[in-house]
């Protein structure tokens, strides 16, 4: 009985949410400003070619940094919520021949698709949030495949890996910082170095965000329900 | 008017107003925390789509609403894989897969 009246009030509420969003999606107004051709014309005088990555790292370049930080924000959180794991075997890799011999044809290919991601970004769709992507896809895979990434371990390594995920951001702010030490806005950037500073922030940004993504497939406590198993069947029986 | 709101332009909205709605009454009907999250994230990728699409009016692409869409992208993965990591310290220390206070 009760479920039903669940399945009736998330009905109730989900069709009132769509009627509302409908209603939105055809009385939308007109819009006032022609965004489109606005950035068109800024974007002879950006640092990137592509109008997407031009309001990305040029006109909205804040967002761009608020949005690092969050990932960096979400990297420390679960940094504080690890569990101590021995430094046994890694109990996440998978002992099977294929993947790590796919892995061997596969990974080399990644970070080429990557660095391109990377480069295209200024003039075609690409850039480095989609290199991320890639290069922490192929960083999660080589997890999977069971191969540790040595430089990451131990004291020395999570220093260097703090080290890195802080390097985007940090990249970032410096930059903004050059620039309103320069006498202009905050990320306003000058007009001759502006191709080169974006180039800059991306590459950084690239390393920072697939390592961020990266450590936060690694960071998940691991499984063991083994243990557990006996003990939620007892509860499930009473 | 109508002619408008019903051409292929604005189809991209459409589906991201049904998306928004699929993905509430997942989450409302859904205890697992598995599904709120998966149905949370449908209902993201709704309005992502409702963002993008409300912009296609036929003056070409603009370049604003889909950067916009990017960062979401981004923060919604973000916010997604740090919602994992609690929910596996949680099944850790709980063996729970669901919240106690729910209905």
């Amino acid at each position: 009985m009760k479920r039903y009246l669940l399945i009736l009030l998330a009905a109730l509420a989900s069709l009132a949410v769509c009627a509302a969003l409908a209603l939105a999606v055809i009385e939308r107004p007109e819009a006032r400003t022609d965004l489109p051709r606005v950035v068109a014309h800024s974007t002879e005088h950006a640092g990137a070619p592509h109008p997407i990555t031009a309001v990305l790292l040029d006109f909205r370049s804040y967002d761009t940094l608020l949005e690092v930080a969050v990932l960096l924000v979400a990297v420390v959180v679960a940094l504080a919520l690890r569990e101590a794991q021995p430094d046994g075997p890694d109990r996440m890799g998978l002992d099977n021949p294929l993947l790590r011999a796919v892995m061997s044809w596969l990974l080399p290919l990644m970070v080429l698709v990557a660095a391109y991601l990377l480069w295209a970004g200024s003039t075609r769709p690409g850039g480095a949030f989609q290199a991320a992507a890639v290069l922490a896809a192929a960083g999660v895979l080589l997890r999977l495949a069971g191969v540790r990434l040595g430089g990451f371990a131990g004291e020395r390594g999570a220093r260097r890996l703090r080290a890195l995920l802080v390097l985007g951001p940090a990249v970032f702010v410096a930059v903004g910082a050059g620039t309103a030490l320069g006498g202009r806005a905050f990320l306003d950037y000058p007009a001759d170095w502006a191709g080169g500073l974006i180039l800059a922030i991306e590459l950084a940004l690239t390393l920072s965000i697939a390592l961020a993504l990266l450590s936060l497939f690694r960071l998940a406590p691991p499984q063991s329900d083994v243990e557990r198993l006996p003990e939620r069947r007892r509860r499930t029986r009473e | 008017m109508s002619a408008t709101v019903l051409a292929t332009d604005a189809l991209y909205a459409w589906v991201g107003v049904l998306l928004c709605g699929l993905g509430l009454f997942g989450f409302i009907i859904h205890r697992h925390l598995l599904r709120r999250l998966l149905a949370f994230n449908v209902m993201g990728s709704g309005s992502f789509l409702l963002l993008v699409g409300l912009a296609q009016d036929g003056r070409g692409i603009d370049p604003v609403p889909q950067a916009l869409v990017l960062t979401g992208i981004v923060v919604a993965v973000a916010s997604t894989a740090l919602a994992l990591v609690i929910f596996r310290r949680w099944h850790r220390v709980s063996g729970e897969s669901t919240l106690p206070e729910d209905v």
